[in-house]
This record gives structure tokens, sequence and C-alpha cells, in this order.
């Protein structure tokens, strides 16, 4: 492919608006569903395991697992959705570990955070990219 | 909601205190509230919002569910079984209907 100048131009110009703008709006709502569950705290990193697939066919309906070894609760943030709140599990006294498996939508290829509370109060967290064929969410 | 309809798979514990895997999945819409109709407008928001499993009234797990859930909630999780009993579980739905499924164990 041959591009002219100007249009190398207006594609670097779009791809910037397009990286930069939706991102910081949807950091920001993910930074304040990320404190409203942690009251503040930074989480570390580690400590869950995540299973999801790299390469999701339908973002409509993606299998995810989340463990995370004596959690109190575990959250799942679809970063890029439109709102990055996806499911949280609140792990009761009799539950058989703290693990739990559900199916999510994602609208498009983006990082799946989990944060997990353990029993004494600190946070732990992971992320794993899925790439998504046909995004979910039918906005 | 109407036509909603509960399915659940537990194993089958053999002794006390044995942790058995649950399988719940439900037939519901999810209806976000981001999808617009053939006119344009808004469909408004319609999901199951929380789902609670308990055994005799004691607490395996309790999901607080966003509309990024899919289609048809499927929730797979491991519970404890201590005594012969009765494991409940409950969808909220975001129009206030509650809908429930039991699952016994004996052994």
């Amino acid at each position: 492919m041959n591009l002219t100048r100007r249009q190398a131009l207006i594609t670097a110009i779009s791809a910037a608006v397009a990286g930069v703008l939706p991102r910081s709006a949807s950091a920001t709502a993910l930074d304040d569903a990320m404190a409203a569950f942690t009251g503040g705290v930074e989480p570390t990193e580690g400590g869950i395991i995540i299973t999801a697939p790299e390469i999701a066919e339908n973002g409509n309906t993606v299998p995810v697992e989340v463990e995370s070894e004596g959690a109190a609760r575990i959250t799942i943030f679809a970063t890029l959705n439109p709102s990055p709140g996806v499911a949280t599990f609140t792990f009761g006294p009799l539950a058989g570990a703290q693990r739990a498996s559900t199916r999510i939508r994602l609208a498009e290829t983006q990082d799946v955070v989990v944060v997990a509370e353990m029993a004494d109060g600190t946070y732990q967290m992971a992320a794993q990219e899925v790439k998504v064929t046909i995004g979910g969410c039918g906005g | 909601m109407e036509g909603v309809r509960p399915r659940v798979r537990v194993d089958r514990a053999t002794e006390a205190g044995e942790t058995v895997e649950v399988k719940t999945l439900i037939s519901h819409p999810m209806e976000s509230g981001l999808r617009r109709n053939g006119d344009g407008d808004l469909i408004p928001r319609q999901i199951i919002n929380r789902f609670t499993a308990e055994f005799n009234g004691e607490m395996v797990i309790d999901i607080a569910v966003e509309p990024s859930v899919s289609t048809n909630p499927y929730f797979e999780f491991d519970a404890i079984v201590p005594e012969p009993g009765t494991f409940t579980f409950t969808w909220y739905d975001d129009d206030g209907d509650i809908y429930t499924s039991t699952n016994d164990q004996s052994f």
C-alpha cells in the first residue's frame, strides 16, 4: 500500500485520537470501579489464576474462570466495556474453593482484570488480554 | 419476568464434608440497557443482578451481577456439603422477581 503524506498524517492522528481519548475515559472508569472495590488500597500483582481464551470468536459469551486461594471476594473488570464491572463473587463459609466460572460479554479486544480481596484485607490483582473477533454488548 | 427457567446440576456428596461442583444456568435475556430497538430507542435494562447459593441456610457464594454477564447467566463453583440437607439457589431480577431452585443432598 502506497500512503501519501496526507493520508499518513490523517491515519496517525486518528490512531492517536482513537487510542488516547477512549483509553483515558475508560481508565478513569476502571480506576473508580477498582477503588470502590479495594477502598483505595493498592493491589499487588499475582495470587490469582484467570482462565480465559486468548482469542474469543464471539464477544457475547466468553468463558472466564477466576481462582484465588484464600480470597474473601473476587471481582472481574472488562476494561474496555461501556461499564467495567462484570461480576463480584463473595465466598461464604461453605465455599469449597475460592473459585468461580461464568460467561461474560466483551465489547472488543481488551484486558480482563481480576482483583481479589484476601481474608487478611490485602488485595491481589491479575490481568489477561482476550482478543475479540466479534464484539458483544449490542451497542 | 415470564418464562425464566433455572437449571442446576450438582454433584452428589457421598459423605459429610465433601466438596461438590455446582453448575447453574438460568434462561434470561440480560438486557444491558445499551441496545436500541428498530426505532432507535434504548431498550430498558433488565438483568439478573444477584445470585446466591446457600446450603441449609449457610452461604456458599453470593454474586453481584452486572450487565456485562452474558445472556442466560451461567455460574459454576464449589460447595462444601457438611451434613445432609438442601441447597437453595436464588436469582434476583431487576423487575423484583425472584427465581429459586433447590437440590437435596443425602448420604
